[in-house]
């Protein structure tokens, strides 16, 4: 099977590298090569975190070159764009001869957590936040799904659950199987917040299933 | 069934497999979780030392007194370890020996970009270098057993990449070594005293390392065009690569020949004219300085491209390589540049401290020697009010120094687990010479950046036991300074007035200032722990000010109407934004009474 790539980001506590791992035990299970990475050091004091997570037959860079992700996990509209050039616009012809659009059906899709996270740089108007990402994505063609992740976990009693979210809806736009992950998230999580973090994955999925339009999914809503 | 590991904790697994008893180091992003993970291991005796001189010298004791040892540290630690790690290779070792150098190509989290295989060749030992989790296990008993054959110190490089990636590990079971006897002998282990005697010894063991590394498995040469003895053909590449790097080249060129060197120092000259002439073009790829690349311009070998198209700066990626050689990969999306890509530079944690020092030191206008730890970001903004950090320990002797070339108003500012590491003979040396420094011991009980790892003063070791715990201010006072005071990093105005008065103090001599507020991220400071609510603000006191906001505490933010908001699942409660809230807006959340 082809490579599949997939970069994680977000802003360290939102739980980046959990749903990165998760990702990586699943593709593991089911007998894949794996390869994950992620910078960290002083990442934990609410500065962007990045992981990369890659699966197939044969894995060899931890690193997703750039133009081949095929889902780009943005937990947060900033950090979710400041990967969008990851993102694959053509086939995933290793290496790639013909440039397609970005609108072509097999582009990679940037999921994004339709949520913010302001930098205190911001609140104090030294820099400004790129609110208008999405749309602005849109307008470049790139294949954008928005969930309002952090709402769905809200209702579901706890923000924070906004990565079981995204990973949940992350779920039917890769190929691997439900069983697998299943038995990752039962291993993974911690059995006090496990049911429900087990909702809010199940929550994810549904809502992308019942929000995306192409098989793959939504281009410019 | 295979296990998905990162390289360090791989290094670890390895240790444990290979029969490792003695395990030490300091805390050092990328090398930091080996220790960590040794030290679930019980049949390990993984530690953490004041400072990696320390750690090198105990784990040399322990190999030369029959253990199989490991040491950890990041690159810079070597050279703090790197008196001991010139002279060990005169004795040799008894027990297998490894000592891991994390380098870090990029400077993730360093000062500098030093490739520590220099080092090693100054010391004249074998290095090695894994380019998986499974090598990073499998090379761990590969070195004891190297530094076992030759009683020598090996050095094993990693870098930041193969220390922080995951990948999949087959495990194996612990092999027990017994230990090797140790007879105390001058001749072998004094070395100041039997140099001329030992000295001999270093260059016929490398001699016969370079013979070794011709055969040594962990050199794989993996041909797909070119055969040694043969022309090469026209337009013919092949690679030499090692460490992550060879991921690098394989991800790029599935089907290019390769040499991956496995051990980096010393090399194989016979096998690499054989390679090398085999082919047309030769590329090397390597994270750090040309070392390989060096080498063979060194044996006259010329049809090499390598730092010349690669570059010298940064860490590798499989991108930079198939720029570099002119591979074609998709076009990524252009996004033009007219959207705000701010970046989100990591700051200090919600709830730390530490700020109000830094606050203070702002508004002060003194020039601040600063040092490695969480407080470097004390020069970025809203603060600015760090202006020197070089080393570890390095505050003490900067100000010091700064203050003989005129500039008085200067302020060194260090943390705890730094002053224990390095700052202590600096702090001895300003009292000894006169000088009338202000010292700032930051201390929150911890080793913070690294990830909270506990240090002689934070009272525990790695292994999670309770150790006597030094007391910071004995330790001051026991080096001859006369004016020492504590204050409580979160009461603002205490910060303000004990850190002036410490300055006006200095002119008799070295004031120091031990600022306490634990780090936030130590169990014990949770909330409930403490029995504090989070904050919240009152929109009808509130007059829009804005001086909370001036606090740059992450959990404050700004409503659609101006006003600001506190995150109550982040807010940490340390009392410092209703500390300057002039109307008394911010309070602490009243408990819900169903709880």
């Amino acid at each position: 099977m082809d490579t599949t790539n997939l970069i994680f980001a977000g802003v360290g506590g939102q739980g980046v590298l959990l749903i990165a791992e998760i990702t990586a035990l699943t593709a593991a299970r089911v007998g894949l090569d794996v390869k994950q990475t992620e910078v960290h050091g002083v990442s934990q004091r609410g500065g962007s975190v990045e992981s990369h997570v890659r699966f197939g037959a044969t894995v060899y860079s931890p690193l997703v070159l750039v133009g081949q992700a095929d889902v780009v996990i943005g937990l947060e509209k900033l950090e979710g764009l400041r990967y969008a050039n990851y993102l694959r616009s053509s086939p995933p012809s290793h290496p790639a001869t013909t440039l397609h659009s970005a609108q072509d059906a097999t582009a990679g899709v940037l999921l994004v957590n339709n949520y913010e996270i302001i930098p205190a740089s911001v609140v104090n108007a030294i820099e400004k936040y790129p609110y208008h990402a999405i749309e602005y994505l849109r307008t470049k063609g790139v294949r954008v799904i928005d969930v309002p992740a952090s709402q769905l976990a809200r209702d579901l009693g706890d923000g924070r659950m906004a990565n079981m979210i995204l990973l949940g809806a992350l779920t039917p736009l890769i190929d691997l199987p439900e069983s697998a992950w299943a038995e990752t998230l039962n291993e993974k999580l911690p059995k006090k917040y496990q049911d429900a973090n087990l909702r809010a994955f199940e929550v994810g999925k549904e809502w992308l299933i019942a929000n995306r339009r192409s098989p793959i999914a939504d281009a410019g809503r | 069934m295979k296990h998905l590991m990162s390289g360090n904790e791989a290094i670890a697994r390895g240790a444990w497999e290979a029969g490792v008893k003695f395990a030490s180091g300091y805390p050092g992003t990328p090398s930091t979780e080996i220790l960590e993970n040794l030290a679930k291991y019980s049949d390990v005796d993984a530690q953490w030392s004041a400072n990696e001189k320390v750690a090198f010298e105990e784990g040399m004791g322990a190999a030369i007194g029959g253990l199989r040892v490991l040491v950890a540290m990041k690159m810079v630690g070597l050279n703090v370890a790197a008196d001991p790690f010139m002279v060990f290779p005169y004795a040799g070792t008894n027990g297998g020996f490894v000592v891991i150098s994390a380098d870090d190509p990029g400077m993730h989290s360093s000062q500098n970009e030093q490739d520590n295989r220099y080092l090693a060749l100054m010391a004249k030992v074998p290095v090695i270098e894994p380019s998986d989790a499974q090598e990073c296990k499998d090379f761990v008993r590969f070195g004891m057993e190297l530094s076992e054959r030759f009683n020598v110190p090996v050095m094993m490089r990693t870098t930041t990449r193969l220390a922080h990636h995951k990948s999949l590990v087959e495990l194996a079971e612990r092999t027990e070594v017994a230990q090797r006897d140790f007879t105390p002998d001058a001749k072998r282990f004094s070395v100041p005293i039997y140099r001329t005697l030992l000295r001999p010894k270093v260059e016929k063991r490398l001699a016969d390392l370079r013979d070794y590394a011709e055969t040594v498995p962990l050199n794989r040469v993996e041909w797909r065009s070119g055969r040694p003895g043969v022309e090469p053909a026209p337009g013919s590449i092949g690679f030499v690569t090692s460490g992550i790097a060879y991921q690098y080249v394989r991800e790029v060129m599935p089907d290019a020949s390769v040499f991956r060197l496995g051990m980096t120092h010393p090399l194989p000259a016979q096998k690499l004219f054989g390679y090398c002439g085999a082919h047309e073009t030769i590329y090397v790829v390597e994270e750090g300085e040309a070392f390989i690349e060096d080498h063979l311009a060194a044996l006259g070998i010329k049809n090499v491209a390598g730092k010349a198209i690669f570059g010298v700066i940064g860490e590798y990626s499989p991108d930079r390589i198939a720029q570099a050689i002119g591979i074609g990969f998709a076009a990524p999306i252009e996004l033009g540049k007219d959207l705000p890509l701010l970046p989100r530079p990591p700051m200090f944690c919600i709830g730390c401290g530490h700020r109000t020092v830094f606050d203070t030191l702002r508004q002060l206008k003194v020039t601040v020697a600063g040092d490695i730890g969480c407080y470097t970001m004390g020069a970025l903004p809203p603060y600015e009010a760090e202006h020197t950090t070089f080393c570890m320990g390095a505050s003490i002797g900067t100000a010091f120094g700064l203050e003989r070339a005129g500039h008085d108003r200067t302020v060194a500012v260090i943390g705890d687990s730094t002053f224990v590491h390095a700052g202590i003979p600096s702090l001895i040396d300003a009292v000894y010479n006169g000088s009338s420094i202000t010292l700032i011991i930051l201390d929150n009980s911890t080793t913070g950046m690294t990830g909270q790892q506990p240090h002689p003063s934070a009272g525990a070791t790695l292994k999670g036991r309770p150790a006597p715990k030094l007391d910071l201010e004995a330790m001051v006072r026991a080096a001859g300074v006369r004016q020492v005071q504590i204050v409580d990093t979160w009461q603002r105005k205490e910060v303000v007035r004990v850190i002036r008065s410490a300055m006006a103090a200095s002119r008799q001599g070295p004031a120091v200032v031990i600022a306490r507020g634990p780090c936030m991220r130590l169990p014990e400071m949770k909330l409930l722990e403490r029995g504090v609510t989070p904050f919240v603000v009152d929109e009808a006191l509130c007059t829009k000010c804005d001086a909370c906001f001036k606090v740059w505490c992450p959990a404050i933010t700004r409503t659609a109407q101006g006003f600001p908001v506190i995150d109550g699942l982040e807010c940490m409660a340390c009392t410092v934004c209703a500390q300057v809230c002039p109307t008394d807006a911010i309070t602490p959340m009243q408990r819900m009474n169903n709880g």
